[in-house]
Protein backbone atom coordinates (compact mmCIF):
# COMPACT_ATOMS: atom_id res chain seq x y z
CA UNK A 1 0.00 0.00 0.00
CA UNK A 2 1.80 2.97 -1.00
CA UNK A 3 -0.52 5.88 0.77
CA UNK A 4 1.38 6.94 4.22
CA UNK A 5 0.42 6.18 7.27
CA UNK A 6 -0.51 9.29 8.96
CA UNK A 7 1.99 8.73 11.93
CA UNK A 8 3.68 5.44 12.86
CA UNK A 9 3.46 3.84 16.19
CA UNK A 10 7.57 4.08 16.36
CA UNK A 11 9.93 5.73 14.59
CA UNK A 12 12.94 3.73 14.06
CA UNK A 13 16.11 5.09 12.41
CA UNK A 14 19.53 6.05 12.45
CA UNK A 15 21.22 9.26 14.04
CA UNK A 16 25.27 9.54 12.36
CA UNK A 17 27.46 11.20 14.04
CA UNK A 18 29.75 13.34 11.68
CA UNK A 19 32.11 14.37 13.98
CA UNK A 20 33.00 11.11 15.40
CA UNK A 21 33.31 8.94 11.78
CA UNK A 22 36.56 8.14 10.60
CA UNK A 23 35.81 7.29 7.27
CA UNK A 24 36.75 3.37 7.43
CA UNK A 25 34.34 2.13 5.43
CA UNK A 26 33.18 -0.67 7.67
CA UNK A 27 29.86 0.25 7.87
CA UNK A 28 29.39 -0.11 4.03
CA UNK A 29 30.89 -3.52 3.97
CA UNK A 30 29.24 -4.63 7.31
CA UNK A 31 25.83 -3.87 5.40
CA UNK A 32 26.63 -5.41 2.42
CA UNK A 33 27.91 -8.25 3.96
CA UNK A 34 24.52 -8.63 6.15
CA UNK A 35 22.35 -7.59 3.68
CA UNK A 36 24.11 -9.92 0.70
CA UNK A 37 22.10 -13.11 2.51
CA UNK A 38 19.63 -11.56 4.28
CA UNK A 39 16.49 -9.44 3.47
CA UNK A 40 15.46 -10.34 0.12
CA UNK A 41 17.75 -11.12 -3.37
CA UNK A 42 21.41 -10.59 -2.83
CA UNK A 43 23.29 -7.04 -3.33
CA UNK A 44 25.10 -8.12 -6.52
CA UNK A 45 28.06 -6.69 -7.97
CA UNK A 46 28.71 -6.50 -11.61
CA UNK A 47 32.52 -7.28 -13.14
CA UNK A 48 33.54 -6.82 -9.79
CA UNK A 49 37.43 -8.20 -10.41
CA UNK A 50 37.65 -6.61 -14.02
CA UNK A 51 38.07 -2.97 -15.03
CA UNK A 52 34.67 -1.19 -14.80
CA UNK A 53 33.53 -2.62 -11.80
CA UNK A 54 30.31 -1.39 -9.74
CA UNK A 55 27.78 -3.17 -7.78
CA UNK A 56 24.51 -2.23 -5.44
CA UNK A 57 25.29 -0.90 -1.94
CA UNK A 58 22.57 0.28 0.47
CA UNK A 59 25.46 2.58 2.37
CA UNK A 60 27.65 4.50 0.71
CA UNK A 61 30.95 6.92 2.70
CA UNK A 62 31.42 9.79 1.02
CA UNK A 63 34.16 12.28 2.60
CA UNK A 64 33.87 16.16 2.29
CA UNK A 65 35.83 19.76 2.91
CA UNK A 66 34.16 22.77 4.40
CA UNK A 67 36.09 25.41 4.44
CA UNK A 68 34.35 27.96 7.78
CA UNK A 69 35.02 31.69 6.57
CA UNK A 70 38.32 31.88 9.52
CA UNK A 71 40.48 28.85 10.23
CA UNK A 72 41.83 25.80 8.61
CA UNK A 73 39.35 23.23 6.39
CA UNK A 74 37.59 20.08 7.61
CA UNK A 75 37.64 17.05 6.35
CA UNK A 76 33.97 15.98 7.20
CA UNK A 77 33.42 11.95 6.28
CA UNK A 78 29.91 11.71 5.81
CA UNK A 79 27.86 8.13 5.47
CA UNK A 80 24.86 8.26 3.37
CA UNK A 81 21.61 5.44 3.60
CA UNK A 82 17.83 5.97 3.61
CA UNK A 83 16.84 8.34 6.13
CA UNK A 84 13.03 6.21 6.65
CA UNK A 85 11.23 9.80 5.91
CA UNK A 86 8.08 10.44 7.46
CA UNK A 87 6.50 11.60 4.00
CA UNK A 88 8.64 9.26 1.61
CA UNK A 89 8.37 10.07 -2.15
CA UNK A 90 9.66 7.00 -2.97
CA UNK A 91 6.31 5.13 -1.39
CA UNK A 92 3.89 7.06 -2.97
CA UNK A 93 5.23 7.29 -6.29
CA UNK A 94 5.36 3.36 -6.38
CA UNK A 95 2.56 1.93 -9.02
CA UNK A 96 2.77 -1.82 -7.72
CA UNK A 97 2.45 -0.88 -3.94
CA UNK A 98 6.14 -2.59 -3.74
CA UNK A 99 7.42 0.43 -1.67
CA UNK A 100 5.66 0.82 1.62
CA UNK A 101 6.32 2.31 4.56
CA UNK A 102 5.22 0.44 7.96
CA UNK A 103 2.79 1.33 10.44
CA UNK A 104 4.27 -0.09 13.56
CA UNK A 105 7.62 1.63 12.89
CA UNK A 106 8.06 3.37 10.49
CA UNK A 107 10.60 1.66 8.05
CA UNK A 108 10.40 1.83 4.44
CA UNK A 109 10.80 -1.57 2.77
CA UNK A 110 10.30 -2.88 -0.71
CA UNK A 111 8.27 -6.08 -0.96
CA UNK A 112 10.65 -7.05 -4.04
CA UNK A 113 8.25 -9.90 -5.16
CA UNK A 114 5.74 -7.33 -6.16
CA UNK A 115 8.45 -4.71 -7.72
CA UNK A 116 8.13 -4.28 -11.12
CA UNK A 117 11.81 -2.79 -11.63
CA UNK A 118 10.81 0.67 -12.82
CA UNK A 119 12.97 2.87 -11.38
CA UNK A 120 10.54 5.24 -10.30
CA UNK A 121 11.22 5.50 -6.35
CA UNK A 122 14.98 5.88 -6.76
CA UNK A 123 13.97 9.29 -9.18
CA UNK A 124 11.79 10.24 -6.12
CA UNK A 125 14.14 9.90 -3.76
CA UNK A 126 16.69 13.16 -2.84
CA UNK A 127 19.25 11.15 -1.24
CA UNK A 128 20.15 8.56 -3.77
CA UNK A 129 19.23 5.43 -0.88
CA UNK A 130 17.59 3.50 -3.61
CA UNK A 131 19.62 1.33 -6.03
CA UNK A 132 17.92 -0.87 -8.80
CA UNK A 133 20.05 -4.77 -8.78
CA UNK A 134 21.14 -4.93 -12.09
CA UNK A 135 21.06 -8.93 -11.81
CA UNK A 136 17.76 -8.90 -9.80
CA UNK A 137 15.77 -6.24 -11.84
CA UNK A 138 14.34 -5.51 -8.12
CA UNK A 139 14.85 -1.62 -6.03
CA UNK A 140 17.18 -2.61 -3.43
CA UNK A 141 17.49 0.13 -0.04
CA UNK A 142 18.31 0.18 3.30
CA UNK A 143 16.07 -2.39 5.44
CA UNK A 144 16.99 -1.09 8.83
CA UNK A 145 18.54 -4.11 9.04
CA UNK A 146 14.68 -5.28 10.11
CA UNK A 147 15.93 -9.04 9.99
CA UNK A 148 18.21 -8.13 13.15
CA UNK A 149 16.74 -5.81 15.34
CA UNK A 150 14.03 -8.14 16.17
CA UNK A 151 15.69 -11.20 15.82
CA UNK A 152 15.01 -13.27 18.24
CA UNK A 153 18.04 -15.91 17.60
CA UNK A 154 20.44 -13.21 17.85
CA UNK A 155 21.83 -12.54 21.34
CA UNK A 156 20.18 -9.05 22.54
CA UNK A 157 23.74 -6.94 21.64
CA UNK A 158 23.02 -8.22 18.05
CA UNK A 159 20.10 -6.94 17.89
CA UNK A 160 20.49 -3.44 15.78
CA UNK A 161 21.80 -2.65 12.51
CA UNK A 162 25.00 -4.06 11.01
CA UNK A 163 26.41 -0.69 10.83
CA UNK A 164 25.77 0.62 13.71
CA UNK A 165 26.85 -2.58 15.40
CA UNK A 166 30.34 -2.65 13.37
CA UNK A 167 30.97 1.39 13.82
CA UNK A 168 34.50 1.08 15.33
CA UNK A 169 34.13 4.79 16.93
CA UNK A 170 30.29 4.70 17.51
CA UNK A 171 29.55 7.43 15.21
CA UNK A 172 26.17 5.46 13.90
CA UNK A 173 23.10 4.98 16.58
CA UNK A 174 19.99 3.46 16.13
CA UNK A 175 16.55 4.11 18.01
CA UNK A 176 12.68 5.36 18.26
CA UNK A 177 12.25 8.92 17.37
CA UNK A 178 9.02 8.73 18.45
CA UNK A 179 10.61 8.40 22.49
CA UNK A 180 11.75 11.61 23.83
CA UNK A 181 13.90 9.64 26.19
CA UNK A 182 15.49 7.16 23.44
CA UNK A 183 19.76 8.01 23.18
CA UNK A 184 18.35 8.72 19.33
CA UNK A 185 16.19 11.84 20.57
CA UNK A 186 18.37 12.53 23.34
CA UNK A 187 21.89 12.79 21.00
CA UNK A 188 19.57 14.56 18.65
CA UNK A 189 18.33 17.45 21.11
CA UNK A 190 21.81 18.00 22.82
CA UNK A 191 23.92 17.96 19.67
CA UNK A 192 21.45 20.09 17.46
CA UNK A 193 21.10 16.91 14.99
CA UNK A 194 19.67 18.21 11.58
CA UNK A 195 18.05 16.82 8.91
CA UNK A 196 19.33 16.52 5.45
CA UNK A 197 18.19 18.17 2.06
CA UNK A 198 14.78 19.63 4.22
CA UNK A 199 13.65 22.05 1.27
CA UNK A 200 12.67 18.48 -0.38
CA UNK A 201 9.71 18.19 2.14
CA UNK A 202 10.78 14.47 2.84
CA UNK A 203 10.66 14.45 6.36
CA UNK A 204 13.32 12.07 7.29
CA UNK A 205 13.76 10.35 10.45
CA UNK A 206 17.49 9.97 10.49
CA UNK A 207 19.61 13.15 11.90
CA UNK A 208 23.08 13.86 10.83
CA UNK A 209 25.09 15.18 14.47
CA UNK A 210 27.17 18.16 13.38
CA UNK A 211 30.68 18.31 13.67
CA UNK A 212 32.03 19.83 17.21
CA UNK A 213 33.80 23.03 17.04
CA UNK A 214 37.21 23.11 17.40
CA UNK A 215 39.07 25.57 19.58
CA UNK A 216 41.38 28.11 18.25
CA UNK A 217 44.95 26.36 16.75
CA UNK A 218 47.18 26.86 19.53
CA UNK A 219 50.19 29.42 18.66
CA UNK A 220 52.75 27.09 19.73
CA UNK A 221 52.70 23.72 19.69
CA UNK A 222 51.75 21.28 22.64
CA UNK A 223 54.47 18.78 21.86
CA UNK A 224 57.33 22.38 21.98
CA UNK A 225 59.18 20.54 25.29
CA UNK A 226 59.57 17.26 23.88
CA UNK A 227 60.88 18.68 20.41
CA UNK A 228 63.12 20.35 22.77
CA UNK A 229 65.82 17.91 23.59
CA UNK A 230 68.99 18.81 25.18
CA UNK A 231 72.11 16.52 24.00
CA UNK A 232 73.88 15.41 27.28
CA UNK A 233 77.39 12.85 27.43
CA UNK A 234 79.61 12.19 24.68
CA UNK A 235 76.59 13.89 22.74
CA UNK A 236 76.87 16.55 24.31
CA UNK A 237 80.38 16.86 24.36
CA UNK A 238 80.43 16.99 20.56
CA UNK A 239 77.04 19.15 20.21
CA UNK A 240 79.38 21.77 22.14
CA UNK A 241 82.84 21.18 20.09
CA UNK A 242 80.95 21.56 16.83
CA UNK A 243 79.15 24.58 17.79
CA UNK A 244 82.50 26.20 18.59
CA UNK A 245 84.53 25.53 15.19
CA UNK B 1 18.97 11.64 -16.03
CA UNK B 2 19.38 9.11 -18.33
CA UNK B 3 17.79 9.16 -21.42
CA UNK B 4 16.82 5.58 -22.20
CA UNK B 5 15.51 5.17 -25.75
CA UNK B 6 12.68 2.84 -25.24
CA UNK B 7 11.34 5.37 -22.46
CA UNK B 8 11.44 8.64 -25.70
CA UNK B 9 10.55 6.24 -28.15
CA UNK B 10 7.57 5.23 -25.55
CA UNK B 11 6.36 8.98 -24.55
CA UNK B 12 6.62 10.17 -27.92
CA UNK B 13 5.06 7.89 -29.74
CA UNK B 14 2.07 7.27 -26.87
CA UNK B 15 1.83 10.80 -26.57
CA UNK B 16 1.45 11.60 -30.91
CA UNK B 17 -1.03 8.34 -30.98
CA UNK B 18 -3.06 9.64 -27.63
CA UNK B 19 -3.07 13.25 -29.46
CA UNK B 20 -4.16 11.99 -32.82
CA UNK B 21 -7.16 9.62 -31.19
CA UNK B 22 -8.08 13.10 -29.16
CA UNK B 23 -8.52 14.38 -32.11
CA UNK B 24 -10.65 11.86 -33.87
CA UNK B 25 -12.76 11.27 -31.18
CA UNK B 26 -13.47 14.78 -31.33
CA UNK B 27 -14.68 14.69 -34.96
CA UNK B 28 -11.87 17.29 -35.83
CA UNK B 29 -11.24 14.66 -38.45
CA UNK B 30 -14.13 12.72 -39.76
CA UNK B 31 -12.39 9.87 -42.29
CA UNK B 32 -15.01 7.62 -42.81
CA UNK B 33 -15.22 3.83 -43.93
CA UNK B 34 -11.64 2.15 -44.68
CA UNK B 35 -9.70 5.64 -44.40
CA UNK B 36 -12.12 5.62 -40.45
CA UNK B 37 -9.95 2.52 -40.22
CA UNK B 38 -6.96 3.35 -41.09
CA UNK B 39 -6.92 6.40 -38.90
CA UNK B 40 -7.87 4.51 -35.79
CA UNK B 41 -5.59 2.09 -36.90
CA UNK B 42 -2.75 4.29 -36.80
CA UNK B 43 -3.57 6.18 -33.45
CA UNK B 44 -4.28 2.73 -32.14
CA UNK B 45 -0.82 1.37 -33.20
CA UNK B 46 1.15 4.58 -32.11
CA UNK B 47 -0.62 4.57 -28.28
CA UNK B 48 -0.05 0.55 -27.85
CA UNK B 49 3.32 0.63 -29.14
CA UNK B 50 4.54 3.15 -27.09
CA UNK B 51 3.37 1.59 -24.20
CA UNK B 52 4.84 -1.62 -25.33
CA UNK B 53 8.20 0.28 -25.62
CA UNK B 54 7.88 1.55 -21.89
CA UNK B 55 7.83 -2.27 -20.60
CA UNK B 56 11.20 -2.60 -21.88
CA UNK B 57 13.37 -0.47 -19.53
CA UNK B 58 11.44 -2.38 -16.11
CA UNK B 59 13.10 -5.09 -14.33
CA UNK B 60 10.44 -7.04 -14.16
CA UNK B 61 7.97 -7.09 -17.42
CA UNK B 62 5.98 -10.16 -16.82
CA UNK B 63 4.74 -8.53 -13.23
CA UNK B 64 3.60 -5.05 -15.12
CA UNK B 65 -0.37 -5.78 -14.50
CA UNK B 66 0.63 -5.21 -10.90
CA UNK B 67 1.00 -1.54 -11.48
CA UNK B 68 -3.10 -1.15 -11.94
CA UNK B 69 -2.89 -1.29 -7.85
CA UNK B 70 -1.81 1.94 -6.43
CA UNK B 71 -3.90 4.36 -8.38
CA UNK B 72 -4.62 6.25 -5.37
CA UNK B 73 -1.24 8.07 -5.25
CA UNK B 74 1.17 6.95 -8.28
CA UNK B 75 0.95 8.68 -11.34
CA UNK B 76 2.56 6.04 -12.88
CA UNK B 77 -0.62 3.80 -12.08
CA UNK B 78 -3.08 6.45 -12.78
CA UNK B 79 -1.25 6.29 -16.38
CA UNK B 80 -1.97 2.76 -16.77
CA UNK B 81 -5.79 2.40 -15.80
CA UNK B 82 -6.23 5.93 -17.59
CA UNK B 83 -4.54 4.63 -21.29
CA UNK B 84 -6.82 1.35 -20.72
CA UNK B 85 -9.91 3.10 -20.21
CA UNK B 86 -8.72 5.32 -22.92
CA UNK B 87 -8.11 3.08 -25.64
CA UNK B 88 -11.03 0.72 -24.01
CA UNK B 89 -13.31 4.03 -24.61
CA UNK B 90 -12.25 4.83 -28.37
CA UNK B 91 -13.39 1.62 -29.73
CA UNK B 92 -17.08 2.43 -30.15
CA UNK B 93 -16.37 5.75 -31.72
CA UNK B 94 -14.02 3.95 -33.98
CA UNK B 95 -16.70 1.27 -35.22
CA UNK B 96 -18.58 3.71 -35.35
CA UNK B 97 -16.89 6.24 -37.71
CA UNK B 98 -16.14 3.62 -39.90
CA UNK B 99 -20.00 3.18 -40.36
CA UNK B 100 -20.12 6.94 -40.82
CA UNK B 101 -21.07 8.27 -37.35
CA UNK B 102 -20.27 11.23 -36.17
CA UNK B 103 -18.49 10.62 -32.24
CA UNK B 104 -21.05 12.66 -30.73
CA UNK B 105 -21.08 12.55 -26.61
CA UNK B 106 -19.24 8.90 -26.52
CA UNK B 107 -16.27 10.77 -28.96
CA UNK B 108 -16.00 13.26 -26.16
CA UNK B 109 -15.91 11.17 -23.36
CA UNK B 110 -13.24 9.18 -25.53
CA UNK B 111 -11.54 12.18 -25.82
CA UNK B 112 -11.30 13.06 -22.36
CA UNK B 113 -9.74 9.98 -21.33
CA UNK B 114 -7.31 9.89 -23.87
CA UNK B 115 -6.36 13.36 -22.51
CA UNK B 116 -6.22 11.97 -19.39
CA UNK B 117 -3.76 9.57 -20.38
CA UNK B 118 -1.24 12.44 -21.92
CA UNK B 119 -1.54 14.39 -18.53
CA UNK B 120 -0.90 11.48 -16.19
CA UNK B 121 2.21 10.67 -18.05
CA UNK B 122 3.31 14.39 -18.15
CA UNK B 123 3.04 14.23 -14.00
CA UNK B 124 4.95 11.19 -13.66
CA UNK B 125 7.79 13.96 -14.37
CA UNK B 126 6.56 16.59 -13.48
CA UNK B 127 5.53 15.53 -9.50
CA UNK B 128 9.39 14.69 -8.94
CA UNK B 129 10.99 17.28 -6.69
CA UNK B 130 14.01 16.13 -6.57
CA UNK B 131 14.60 16.80 -10.56
CA UNK B 132 13.41 20.57 -10.55
CA UNK B 133 13.50 21.15 -14.04
CA UNK B 134 10.58 18.86 -14.32
CA UNK B 135 9.19 20.06 -11.53
CA UNK B 136 7.38 22.69 -13.59
CA UNK B 137 4.08 23.41 -15.03
CA UNK B 138 6.05 23.32 -18.68
CA UNK B 139 6.53 19.88 -18.16
CA UNK B 140 2.64 18.88 -18.68
CA UNK B 141 2.33 22.32 -20.80
CA UNK B 142 4.78 20.39 -23.07
CA UNK B 143 3.43 16.80 -23.21
CA UNK B 144 -0.06 17.94 -24.03
CA UNK B 145 1.55 20.58 -26.70
CA UNK B 146 3.45 17.93 -28.88
CA UNK B 147 0.53 14.96 -28.27
CA UNK B 148 -2.03 17.64 -29.41
CA UNK B 149 -0.27 19.46 -31.86
CA UNK B 150 1.45 16.20 -33.75
CA UNK B 151 -2.37 14.99 -33.57
CA UNK B 152 -3.50 18.21 -35.49
CA UNK B 153 -0.93 17.34 -38.09
CA UNK B 154 -1.99 13.69 -38.27
CA UNK B 155 -5.59 14.95 -39.13
CA UNK B 156 -4.77 17.23 -41.60
CA UNK B 157 -5.56 20.67 -40.42
CA UNK B 158 -3.42 22.61 -42.33
CA UNK B 159 -4.74 26.34 -39.75
CA UNK B 160 -4.86 24.64 -36.98
CA UNK B 161 -1.38 22.50 -37.33
CA UNK B 162 0.16 26.05 -38.24
CA UNK B 163 -0.77 28.19 -35.16
CA UNK B 164 -0.01 25.20 -32.62
CA UNK B 165 3.59 24.25 -34.10
CA UNK B 166 4.62 28.02 -33.44
CA UNK B 167 2.47 28.17 -30.23
CA UNK B 168 4.55 24.80 -29.21
CA UNK B 169 7.59 26.19 -30.81
CA UNK B 170 7.61 29.08 -28.36
CA UNK B 171 6.68 26.99 -25.44
CA UNK B 172 9.77 24.66 -26.15
CA UNK B 173 11.88 27.59 -26.72
CA UNK B 174 10.83 29.12 -22.89
CA UNK B 175 11.26 25.91 -21.35
CA UNK B 176 14.48 25.28 -22.11
CA UNK B 177 15.90 28.89 -21.02
CA UNK B 178 13.38 29.36 -18.12
CA UNK B 179 14.79 25.27 -17.20
CA UNK B 180 18.13 26.81 -16.66
CA UNK B 181 16.85 28.60 -13.51
CA UNK B 182 14.89 25.49 -11.92
CA UNK B 183 18.03 23.69 -10.09
CA UNK B 184 19.04 26.97 -8.35
CA UNK B 185 14.99 27.77 -7.68
CA UNK B 186 15.03 24.16 -6.07
CA UNK B 187 17.75 25.10 -3.58
CA UNK B 188 19.48 22.17 -2.96
CA UNK B 189 23.26 22.38 -2.41
CA UNK B 190 25.90 20.10 -1.25
CA UNK B 191 25.37 22.56 1.52
CA UNK B 192 21.90 21.69 2.55
CA UNK B 193 22.60 18.37 1.25
CA UNK B 194 25.24 17.43 3.79
CA UNK B 195 24.14 20.19 6.16
CA UNK B 196 27.69 21.09 6.51
CA UNK B 197 26.89 24.34 4.51
CA UNK B 198 25.94 25.70 8.25
CA UNK B 199 29.66 25.88 8.64
CA UNK B 200 31.24 26.98 5.61
CA UNK B 201 31.55 25.92 1.86
CA UNK B 202 31.99 22.61 1.21
CA UNK B 203 33.20 20.59 -1.63
CA UNK B 204 33.94 16.90 -2.80
CA UNK B 205 37.03 15.65 -1.09
CA UNK B 206 36.98 12.08 -2.10
CA UNK B 207 34.37 10.11 -3.72
CA UNK B 208 32.23 7.66 -2.04
CA UNK B 209 33.33 4.72 -4.31
CA UNK B 210 35.70 4.70 -7.35
CA UNK B 211 33.55 3.20 -10.09
CA UNK B 212 30.46 3.60 -11.24
CA UNK B 213 27.13 2.64 -9.65
CA UNK B 214 23.42 2.92 -10.30
CA UNK B 215 23.08 6.47 -9.13
CA UNK B 216 25.78 7.81 -11.67
CA UNK B 217 24.61 5.65 -14.34
CA UNK B 218 20.69 6.48 -14.12
CA UNK B 219 20.27 10.01 -12.41
CA UNK B 220 23.68 11.40 -12.68
CA UNK B 221 24.05 11.26 -16.32
CA UNK B 222 26.01 13.83 -17.49
CA UNK B 223 27.12 12.33 -20.95
CA UNK B 224 23.62 13.24 -22.98
CA UNK B 225 23.88 16.96 -22.79
CA UNK B 226 26.96 17.58 -24.48
CA UNK B 227 25.47 18.35 -27.67
CA UNK B 228 22.55 20.37 -25.89
CA UNK B 229 22.74 23.51 -27.65
CA UNK B 230 22.55 22.21 -30.86
CA UNK B 231 19.97 19.73 -30.31
CA UNK B 232 17.84 22.84 -28.68
CA UNK B 233 18.25 24.85 -31.90
CA UNK B 234 17.30 21.75 -33.81
CA UNK B 235 14.41 20.87 -31.61
CA UNK B 236 12.68 24.51 -31.59
CA UNK B 237 13.37 24.68 -35.71
CA UNK B 238 12.08 21.24 -36.55
CA UNK B 239 9.46 21.98 -34.27
CA UNK B 240 8.51 25.11 -36.17
CA UNK B 241 8.80 23.55 -39.64
CA UNK B 242 5.63 22.28 -39.67
CA UNK B 243 4.23 25.63 -39.79
CA UNK B 244 5.84 27.19 -42.86
CA UNK B 245 5.52 23.78 -44.94
CA UNK B 246 1.53 23.80 -44.42
CA UNK B 247 1.51 27.08 -45.63
CA UNK B 248 2.98 26.94 -48.66
CA UNK B 249 3.08 23.13 -49.92
CA UNK B 250 -1.11 22.60 -51.34
CA UNK B 251 -3.17 20.94 -48.95
CA UNK B 252 -2.88 17.15 -48.60
CA UNK B 253 -0.46 14.72 -48.26
CA UNK B 254 1.98 16.66 -49.75
CA UNK B 255 2.02 18.96 -46.95
CA UNK B 256 1.33 16.38 -44.33
CA UNK B 257 3.87 13.92 -44.74
CA UNK B 258 6.54 16.63 -44.22
CA UNK B 259 5.18 18.46 -41.75
CA UNK B 260 4.66 15.31 -39.27
CA UNK B 261 8.15 13.81 -40.15
CA UNK B 262 9.84 17.46 -38.90
CA UNK B 263 7.31 17.47 -35.93
CA UNK B 264 8.77 13.91 -34.64
CA UNK B 265 12.27 14.82 -35.84
CA UNK B 266 11.77 17.81 -32.93
CA UNK B 267 9.20 15.97 -30.90
CA UNK B 268 12.83 13.03 -30.59
CA UNK B 269 15.27 15.92 -30.20
CA UNK B 270 13.09 17.61 -27.60
CA UNK B 271 12.74 14.37 -25.71
CA UNK B 272 16.36 13.54 -25.65
CA UNK B 273 17.00 16.83 -23.81
CA UNK B 274 13.91 16.10 -21.46
CA UNK B 275 15.94 13.52 -20.22
CA UNK B 276 19.53 14.55 -20.59
CA UNK B 277 19.14 17.58 -19.59
CA UNK B 278 17.22 17.38 -16.35
CA UNK B 279 19.32 17.33 -13.43
CA UNK B 280 18.53 15.13 -10.29
CA UNK B 281 19.76 17.01 -6.60
CA UNK B 282 21.49 13.51 -5.89
CA UNK B 283 24.19 14.67 -8.07
CA UNK B 284 25.16 17.43 -5.11
CA UNK B 285 26.23 14.37 -3.33
CA UNK B 286 28.92 13.71 -5.89
CA UNK B 287 29.74 17.32 -6.35
CA UNK B 288 28.14 16.97 -9.89
CA UNK B 289 24.86 18.34 -11.54
S1 LIG C 1 15.72 8.36 2.12
FE1 LIG C 1 14.93 8.06 0.06
S2 LIG C 1 14.44 5.88 -0.03
FE2 LIG C 1 14.63 6.40 2.13
S3 LIG C 1 12.52 6.90 2.78
FE3 LIG C 1 13.53 8.83 2.24
S4 LIG C 1 12.94 9.14 0.09
FE4 LIG C 1 12.56 6.98 0.55
S1 LIG D 1 11.06 0.05 -8.79
FE1 LIG D 1 9.72 -1.35 -7.65
S2 LIG D 1 9.51 -0.41 -5.63
FE2 LIG D 1 10.31 1.17 -7.01
S3 LIG D 1 8.49 2.27 -7.78
FE3 LIG D 1 8.93 0.66 -9.29
S4 LIG D 1 7.68 -1.09 -8.61
FE4 LIG D 1 7.77 0.31 -6.87
S1 LIG E 1 20.54 -0.26 8.83
FE1 LIG E 1 21.21 -2.20 7.90
S2 LIG E 1 20.54 -2.00 5.76
FE2 LIG E 1 20.50 0.07 6.62
S3 LIG E 1 22.50 0.96 6.15
FE3 LIG E 1 22.68 0.01 8.19
S4 LIG E 1 23.43 -2.06 7.79
FE4 LIG E 1 22.67 -1.25 5.84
Amino acid sequence: MTQLPATTGKKLGLVVDLDTCVGCQACVTACKGWNDQGYGVPLSDQDPYGSDPSGTFLNRVHAYEVQPEAGPAQIVNFPRSCLHCEAAPCVTVCPTGASYKRVEDGIVLVNEDACIGCGLCAWACPYGARELDAAAGVMKKCTLCVDRIYNENLPEEDREPACVRTCPTGARHFGDFADPDSKVSRLTAERGGFELMPEMGTKPTNRYLPPRRKGPPEAASPLAPLLDIQATGFAGWLDRMLGKI
Amino acid sequence: MHPAPSVILFTVLSGLGFGFLTCLNLGLALPQGIGGFLAFAVGYGLAVGGLIASTFHLGHPERAIRAFTQWRTSWLSREGWAAVLALLGTAPVALGAMGGARPGLLGLVAALLCLATIGCTSMIYAQLKTVPRWNFWTTPALFFGFALTGGVLLSDLPLAGEVLSLALAFLLAFSFVRGDRRFAEAGATLGSATGLGAIGSVRVFEQAHTAGNYLLREMIHVVGRKHSRKLRMIAVVAVALPAPILALLPDGLVAMIPAVLFHLIGAFAARWLFFAEAEHVVGTYYGKR
